[in-house]
């Protein structure tokens, strides 16, 4: 197999190292150091996947991530979409699959691993072209710590494709290997080559992508890595992205940009046509032009500028003042009419050529600059947006500035390594690369703009710009979104500036009125556009946003995958519960058994007998999951008194307390029982949810406003294992664990506790304390003993029929009492009168976190709503938590399909909803507005579509007397 | 991601650190004796300046202490941390210039 399009010699290929590939299942032959486009131009393919929505012939256009037409799918055990060819590395042996604009996900398990890496530097410098390893070389003389970070396989930059310029007196390609050699050595500098910077954010926190194709399907080793890094400054060296002109026929295979065409010349040794035609409206193409001539091609150049700032090259055919007006061929270029810039464009003539190399002008890549809200403004002499100066703490260097000629990057490089200031001069950068034409649109013979493509990777062409304008668009972004300019993978590199410069031309003095002001790149962002007239910046640019380029979410991820992505709190009885078959619930992060399902049941069937067992006979749960603070110091007491709405500070030693404690708007945060130890010592829980929330909440109070206390606040939650032992028998099956404890009704009271030893010998703290009502206990002992006392708790219930209990049962026992749950039944904006527990709201104190709240008129006046239950008058339906509810004479006599006419007002909606065993039918809890005064009314619960009527109730529904907690 | 210099760990990432809203907006001293204007004050009015801002953060994945801190709205740039009172440099600065 032969490679026509390969020169014998040129480029930094490695012409002794052969890579097969197959592109659409055709074999192919490149070399090592080759992209898969130079690969494929090489062996003459010059056309890749058709165009997305049109469904055109599209080529290869550039050489770098700014691609809009080559993008491949990497097949293999895992397949890679959308890879833009420029930029993939070529790898021996690659399947590959030319894409037509558009991917597919692979459903299958990425099987790769990715990781992320944090790394603090003392300068990074972004891209290795000649400013960036001018920086690099220079910081790294200073001592400090450099990193360098450039996304392709190379160093170098453009340079790699201008092999033969001479850089500080030495050939550029030998200048990279003199650079890149030093900074091998500096200890004290980093090089990461594949790697994007994507993200730039405050402080100079840079994120990147390492793309890791060194190392493939080794063990253990990732293949993508995402790099966050702390950076004490930032060189952006990330140079400039060349455009493309709108032409009719601009998108045939064949067009490709100038800088494109060289670099394949000059860095891989691909001469991608023979008969080529360079239209350009600047300098910077005649390089490109003598290059390809010295390569052997035919060449003619068209230049729209009547004259140019340098020598027309050797044995190039110039024709200065002309317009290329239409690409002709049907599936590659074949040829190009030509006709004069200022003259009849029907006078045409017409050039034959293999290969039309463009050449737009040049857009800085400032993405990462104004990442930061870095200030850009639109240069006349650049045509570009440029930045108008660095952020804090960056410097910019080389073709970022619009300094577009090496020895300036370079010296730029030199000046922002070593935190000089910046030696180009306003004059010197806007002369420095000589005139561009602002040349946005160039009219066809035929008079339509339908294939004067602006983002060809949209498929959008003139025509939907002018379309978008006609419909009343004037703001670029409102452009933007119209089109879908600029929205596809490579975001516009190309075809934002391209859209700008053609709105400049499209819109007229009046439509600038209605410009909006403060976009980025605007002339006089900050105090309003000053000029008025319609130029590219008077409309300024699109937001730049990370990511510049692709990432996958797969590398974001990175290893915090499926175990891994976020950590599991289990209780020391967690292997009993998976042995008796649990079901799991996430509360928190805690796995909690939800029930415990025997053969043959399903949740409802194991919750009812879960739930009879607990009310007729004894049950048992894990509960230690709830949060556990201890308080201690003098000041223990008088700082609770504040936190809760009722009273601490009185409270016995030995005895426990529930307290709600709410904010100073008075609404309900959290819940719990609190234990007092000793004078100056408490115990308090908490919600599961809500321990760490908690434990700030007291931190924040003590330390900003009450620091003159003495108290300290200790996490203790995982310290203690608890067991709730619930049931009118849970008497006897304490009684056996724990001989040596008194536990009559009158020996040990409800709401105290007892310190005591067990019949295993294991120190317990034991309570009487109830979440369903019934009779109950529950035992703590250090998480140590947890699994030990679970086991002695099931062995000692044994003969009472102990049944094991969860977070499901829990809740329907603790509904039917209407104990509410913060966070379900409640949503920050409920009371605890709201909630019917005037009772535990201090009327004596002076003051409490909240108390004033309640005095408000907001507080005392009717409408609030309240918590109340419901029993669907079918006494088999589950009202779906989170049905709204309305007024039988609001409601809709036909079911609805779709919104209501008119707006149906909500007097409530369902917090909790469950099947009671108790009471043999369905309930469930509800805030409703005026609740309280409402019993016994009829209204209706609304969801999908339907009403269904319920009866209001009391809050609790089942032992309203409270009967059952003494046993 | 702000790199935020607290006052006891010295200087850590953002995501270590929760923020608190306005500084110096202290719990009356006498709930009960304030009409419900005033408490509402309290309760749900803060400044919200473009510029010098003096605000509380919390280091809460380090030492769980809260501090104050002066912020450009404008700018994120936090030129200084403090424990306790304002300084009286700030004092002067606060809202937009």
């Amino acid at each position: 197999m032969g490679s026509p399009h390969r020169l014998a010699s040129g480029g930094i290929v490695d012409r002794g190292t052969s890579r097969t590939f197959t592109i659409d299942g055709r074999s192919f032959e490149g070399v090592a150091g080759d992209t898969v486009t130079s690969a494929a131009l090489a062996n003459g393919v010059l056309q890749v996947g058709d165009s997305i929505y049109r469904g055109r012939p599209r080529g290869v256009m550039t050489s770098g991530v700014e691609e809009p037409n080559a993008f491949v799918r990497i097949n293999g055990e895992y397949g890679e979409s959308m890879q833009p060819a420029t930029i993939t590395e070529l790898v021996d042996g690659s399947e590959l699959t030319w894409e037509d604009g558009i991917g597919t996900l692979d459903q299958s398990v990425d099987p790769a691993e990715y990781d992320h890496m944090h790394v603090h530097t003392d300068v990074a410098v972004i891209g290795a072209g000649p400013a960036g390893l001018a920086a690099a070389r220079a910081a790294a003389a200073t001592g400090v710590r450099v990193m360098l970070f450039e996304q392709d396989f190379a160093l170098g930059g453009s340079l790699l494709g201008r092999p033969n310029e001479v850089v500080e007196g030495i050939p550029a390609g030998a200048w990279i290997e003199d650079v890149t050699a030093q900074l091998e050595q500096a200890i004290n500098c980093r090089i990461l080559k594949r790697t994007s910077v994507f993200g730039s954010y405050d402080s100079n926190y840079l994120i990147a992508l390492e793309k890791r194709v060194e190392a493939p399907g080794t063990d253990g080793v990732s293949r993508q890595r995402v790099w966050h890094i702390n950076a004490g400054r930032v060189v952006l060296a990330t140079g400039a992205f060349e455009r493309t002109l709108v032409f009719a026929g601009n998108d045939l295979p064949g067009v490709m940009l100038a800088s494109a065409a060289q670099n394949y010349l000059g860095r891989y040794g691909v001469l991608a046509g023979e008969q080529v035609v360079v239209f350009t409206t600047n300098d910077s193409a005649y390089g490109v032009a003598a290059d390809l001539a010295a390569a052997g091609a035919s060449v003619s150049l068209v230049d729209s500028r009547a004259s140019a700032g340098v020598d027309d090259p050797a044995s190039v055919d110039v024709h200065h003042g002309s317009v290329a007006v239409e690409a002709i061929g049907s599936d590659r270029v074949v040829g190009v009419r030509i006709a004069p810039r200022d003259g009849d464009i029907q006078q045409t003539q017409q050039l034959p050529c293999d290969l039309l190399a463009v050449s737009g002008g040049w857009s800085a890549n400032v993405n990462l600059h104004s990442q930061r809200q870095g200030a850009l403004h639109w240069d006349d002499d650049l045509l570009g947006f440029v930045p108008s100066g660095a952020v804090r703490d960056q410097s910019l260097a080389g073709s970022v500035t619009g300094t577009y000629w090496t020895d300036g990057a370079v010296a730029e490089g030199i000046a922002a390594g070593s935190a000089q200031p910046d030696p180009t001069t306003a004059q010197e950068r806007r002369t420095g690369s000589g005139t561009t034409d602002g040349l946005w649109l160039i009219p066809s013979p035929a008079g339509d703009f339908d294939t004067h493509f602006v983002d060809l990777q949209r498929d959008e062409t003139a025509a939907g710009v002018v379309r978008a304008v006609r419909a009343g668009m004037r703001s670029v972004e409102h452009v933007k979104r119209y089109t879908s300019i600029s929205t596809g993978l490579d975001q516009g590199k190309i075809g934002g500036v391209l859209t700008i410069g053609l709105l400049s031309q499209l819109l007229g003095e009046h439509d600038m009125a209605s410009m909006p002001a403060g976009q980025p790149g605007q002339d006089g962002a900050e105090g309003g556009a000053t000029d008025r007239s319609p130029s590219p910046g008077a409309i300024g640019t699109t937001t730049f946003r990370a990511p510049f380029t692709p990432v996958a979410f797969a590398a974001l991820a990175g290893r915090a995958r499926g175990e891994l992505y976020d950590p599991a709190r289990v209780t020391p009885a967690q292997a009993r519960h998976v042995a008796r078959g649990a079901e799991f619930e996430d509360v928190g992060q805690w796995k909690r058994p939800w029930f415990y399902p025997q053969s043959g049941e399903d949740m409802n069937a194991a919750v009812a007998r879960e739930c009879r067992a607990a009310r007729t006979n004894v049950a048992y749960m894990d509960g230690s999951t709830l949060g556990k603070i201890e308080i201690r110091g003098k000041d223990a007491p008088t700082f609770l008194n504040r936190i809760y709405t009722n009273a601490f500070a009185k409270l016995s030693v030995g005895k426990q307390r529930y307290g709600v404690m709410c904010g100073p708007d008075g609404m309900v945060l959290d819940d719990g029982v609190s234990f007092r130890l000793a004078e100056d010592r408490y115990l308090m829980t908490t919600t599961t949810g809500g321990a760490a929330k908690v434990l700030e909440w007291l931190e924040e109070w003590h330390q900003t406003e009450w620091p003159e206390l003495d108290v300290f606040f200790t996490s203790v939650t995982e310290q203690w294992s608890t067991t709730v032992v619930a049931g009118p028998r849970s008497r006897d099956v304490i009684h056996k664990i724990a001989p040596d404890l008194d536990v009559s009704k009158e020996g040990f009271e409800f709401m105290s506790f007892h310190d005591t030893v067990l019949a295993s010998g294991i120190p317990a703290r034991i309570a009487r304390v109830t979440f369903s009502g019934e009779l109950a206990f529950e035992v703590n002992v250090s998480g140590w003993y947890g699994e030990a006392v679970w086991d002695d708790i099931t062995h000692a219930g044994a003969e009472f029929g102990i049944t094991p209990y969860g977070t499901e049962t829990m809740h329907v026992l603790r509904a039917e009492k209407a104990f509410p749950i913060v966070g379900q039944d409640t949503d920050g904006t409920v009371t605890p009168q709201d909630l019917g527990m005037d009772w535990v709201v201090a009327k004596k104190k002076k003051d409490f976190i909240g108390m004033r709240s309640y005095a408000r008129a907001g507080h005392v006046e009717e409408g609030r709503k309240q918590l109340v239950s419901l029993f669907p008058t079918d006494p088999e339906l589950r009202l779906p938590e989170g049905s709204q509810l309305v007024t039988t004479d609001n409601t809709p006599a036909d079911p609805l399909d779709g919104i209501a006419p008119q707006p149906i007002p909500m007097i409530g909606h369902v917090t909790s909803s469950y099947r009671s065993e108790a009471l043999d039918r369905t309930f469930a809890l509800a805030l409703v507005r005026d609740g309280r005064t409402r019993i016994g009314e009829e209204v209706m619960a609304s969801f999908e579509g339907r009403f269904y009527p319920v009866q209001i109730a009391e809050a609790v529904v089942y032992d309203k007397e409270g009967a059952r907690r003494d046993g | 991601m702000l790199m935020i210099e607290c006052p006891h760990c010295g200087v850590r990432p953002e995501g270590e650190f929760t923020y608190g809203g306005q500084a110096h907006v202290p719990y009356p001293e006498d709930p009960q004796a304030l009409t419900d204007e005033e408490w509402a004050q309290y309760l749900f009015y803060r400044d919200n300046p473009k510029g010098t801002f003096r605000e509380r953060w919390v280091h809460s994945a380090g030492c769980r202490k809260w501090f104050n801190a002066i912020r450009d709205t404008r700018t994120y740039d936090i030129t200084s941390t403090y424990l306790g009172a304002a300084p009286a440099e700030a004092n002067s600065t606060q809202g937009a210039q």
